[in-house]
């Protein structure tokens, strides 16, 4: 692809996610070369505001959002000098997005650089590019946290296929109910991830829910089953539910995700979301494409959660594509994976 | 109070669907109860009886989604919400005033937040694995009004009025 006068080589992107739990800040060169990134829930910023900040409230992202944007700026020694902000626009809590948008519209502005609205569910599928920027299309993206469960097809840069999602719970809110529901604490992924490892992983078995359509997902019936096995048989080892729990929704992650794979030829599997940090499906993927003769694109646990790297990589791309967001294309809540802002 | 019995998600579904076809604008629905007891799968009937036709998934870690039906429909789940101040922080004022139905999941825990006229709604685990026990409370002037048209639409799952005054099963305590 020729690269547009307005995202060439060198190009540096200023990312702002507040769509969600996270206020996030990253400056990254040409899609791939992550100069910094800042997450707010791994920074101890709470000594300077005092007291607990509350995470879903748009507020904690207005008075996180200054200082996370200062110390990416500062990591990344540049003042001022960025060639782009980009921001999610969407999916997200209106309050949330509002936020970030506002914000990178503003610095854009004052900079007079380009602003670019992401979508975050491609800026998740991006993820993948930077650690692996030449990574071949067409690939099968298996995107899980604890708000979405999507598997796509992405056939080039901006132009995906829906290939299926989930028709009840996220495989990340399955993951952090049981959790909660065990007593196993927030967020309930990396717990159950840990305590599995003591269990064994074939002890209950736990239904595999094949929905109609070919690849949707299905998790909340798995959910109750745990809690009617628990409820009746209380003297269950912890690990063997968590284990055989975490068992039951890799093996249909990845089944799933193969087939689709194999159906449209993809040259590899990505993982993206929370959820690909999990250990078990890591493992299991691995596995698969190993021995079916795929790529795997497994990125580092920290660029499949919530973060801006990947709005700034996705950001990049869409300039590249599109050139830059009107100034007046606000927030979309209810944004999906194939509408563009 | 109304209580209705179901047996299975699908059922869960129907009863939902019914209770839509009462749906106004405007209307404020609590749903109580403990994980895995049929909350999101009762928005799921309650939306497509309003004409949605977009797939309705738990909105557990988005908090909200919003669907268009013959009436807008606003699907929260307040779950993850530590604190009742967090719920004025979502808008659900200016969510109310659009003249949308409001669906809230776990809004038993966020009841000062919300205003005085509601429907709740809370589900108890039965004896069997698929058995639902609903308990149906009108909140306000606005359901008071309402409690002869509720019940004819639950006709099929309403439980004897000899058994109402059984305790529940279950308290569908506070998640937090």
């Amino acid at each position: 692809m020729n690269p547009s006068p307005l995202a060439g080589p060198g190009t540096k992107v200023l990312g702002i996610e507040t769509s969600c739990d996270e206020t996030a800040a990253a400056v990254v060169v040409d899609a791939h070369h992550v100069v910094s990134s800042v997450v707010s829930s791994q920074v101890d910023l709470h000594a300077r505001f005092g007291g607990v900040v509350p995470e879903i409230a748009s507020r904690a992202h207005v008075e996180l959002l200054a200082p996370v944007v200062a110390q990416a700026m500062i990591e990344a020694g540049v003042d001022g000098d960025v060639d782009a902000v980009a921001a999610t626009v969407g999916p997200g809590l209106i309050g949330s997005l509002l936020v970030g948008v506002s914000a990178a519209k503003t610095l854009a502005l004052v900079w007079g650089v380009p602003f670019v609205g992401v979508n975050h569910l491609e800026a998740h599928l991006y993820a993948s590019f930077l650690e692996e920027p030449d990574l071949p299309l067409p690939v099968v993206v298996l995107l899980v946290s604890g708000g979405h469960t999507l598997l796509v097809l992405m056939e080039a840069h901006g132009r995906y296929r829906l290939l299926g999602g989930t028709i009840d719970d996220a495989a990340g809110e399955a993951f952090d109910k049981v959790a909660r529901f065990l007593g196993l604490g927030y967020p309930g992924g990396p717990a159950i991830d840990r305590v599995a490892t003591q269990g064994d992983p074939a002890a209950i078995a736990f239904p595999r829910a094949i929905p109609d359509e070919a690849y949707d997902f299905s998790f909340s019936g798995l959910k109750t089953a745990v809690i009617n096995h628990v409820r009746k048989h209380p003297e269950v080892v912890t690990a063997d539910v968590a284990a055989s729990f975490q068992e039951a929704v890799v093996d249909v992650l990845v089944t799933k995700t193969l087939a689709a794979a194999q159906q449209h030829g993809a040259s590899g599997i990505c993982l993206a979301g929370g959820v690909a940090a999990n250990s078990r499906l890591r493992e299991r993927v691995l596995d698969t494409c190993v021995q079916h003769g795929l790529h795997p694109f497994l990125p580092s646990p920290s660029m499949c959660t919530d973060n801006a790297a990947m709005v700034a990589a996705a950001g990049w791309w869409r300039l590249q594509s599109d050139g830059p967001t009107p100034l007046d294309v606000g927030a979309s809540p209810n944004l999906t994976l194939t509408f563009h802002p | 109070m109304i209580v209705a019995a179901t047996r299975s998600v699908g059922e869960t579904r129907a009863l939902a669907a019914a209770l839509a076809e009462l749906a106004r604008p405007g209307d404020l629905v609590v749903l109580a109860g403990d994980l895995g007891a049929g909350k999101t799968a009762f928005v799921q009937g309650y939306g497509a009886e309003l004409g949605v036709t977009e797939r309705i998934t738990s909105p557990t870690f988005t908090i909200l989604s919003s669907y268009q039906g013959r009436l807008p429909l606003h699907h929260l789940d307040v779950y993850r919400l530590d604190q009742v101040e967090e719920a004025y922080d979502l808008g659900l004022a200016e969510l109310l005033d659009e003249g949308g139905v409001t669906l809230i999941e776990w809004g038993d825990t966020i009841l000062p937040a919300l205003p005085t006229d509601y429907l709740e709604i809370r589900f108890l685990l039965g004896d069997h694995d698929d058995d639902r026990r609903l308990e149906l409370v009108g909140v306000g002037a606005r359901w008071a009004a309402r409690t002869r048209a509720l019940r004819t639409a639950l006709r099929p799952w309403l439980v004897d009025d000899a058994q109402v005054g059984e305790a529940p099963t279950a308290d569908g305590g506070a998640p937090c």
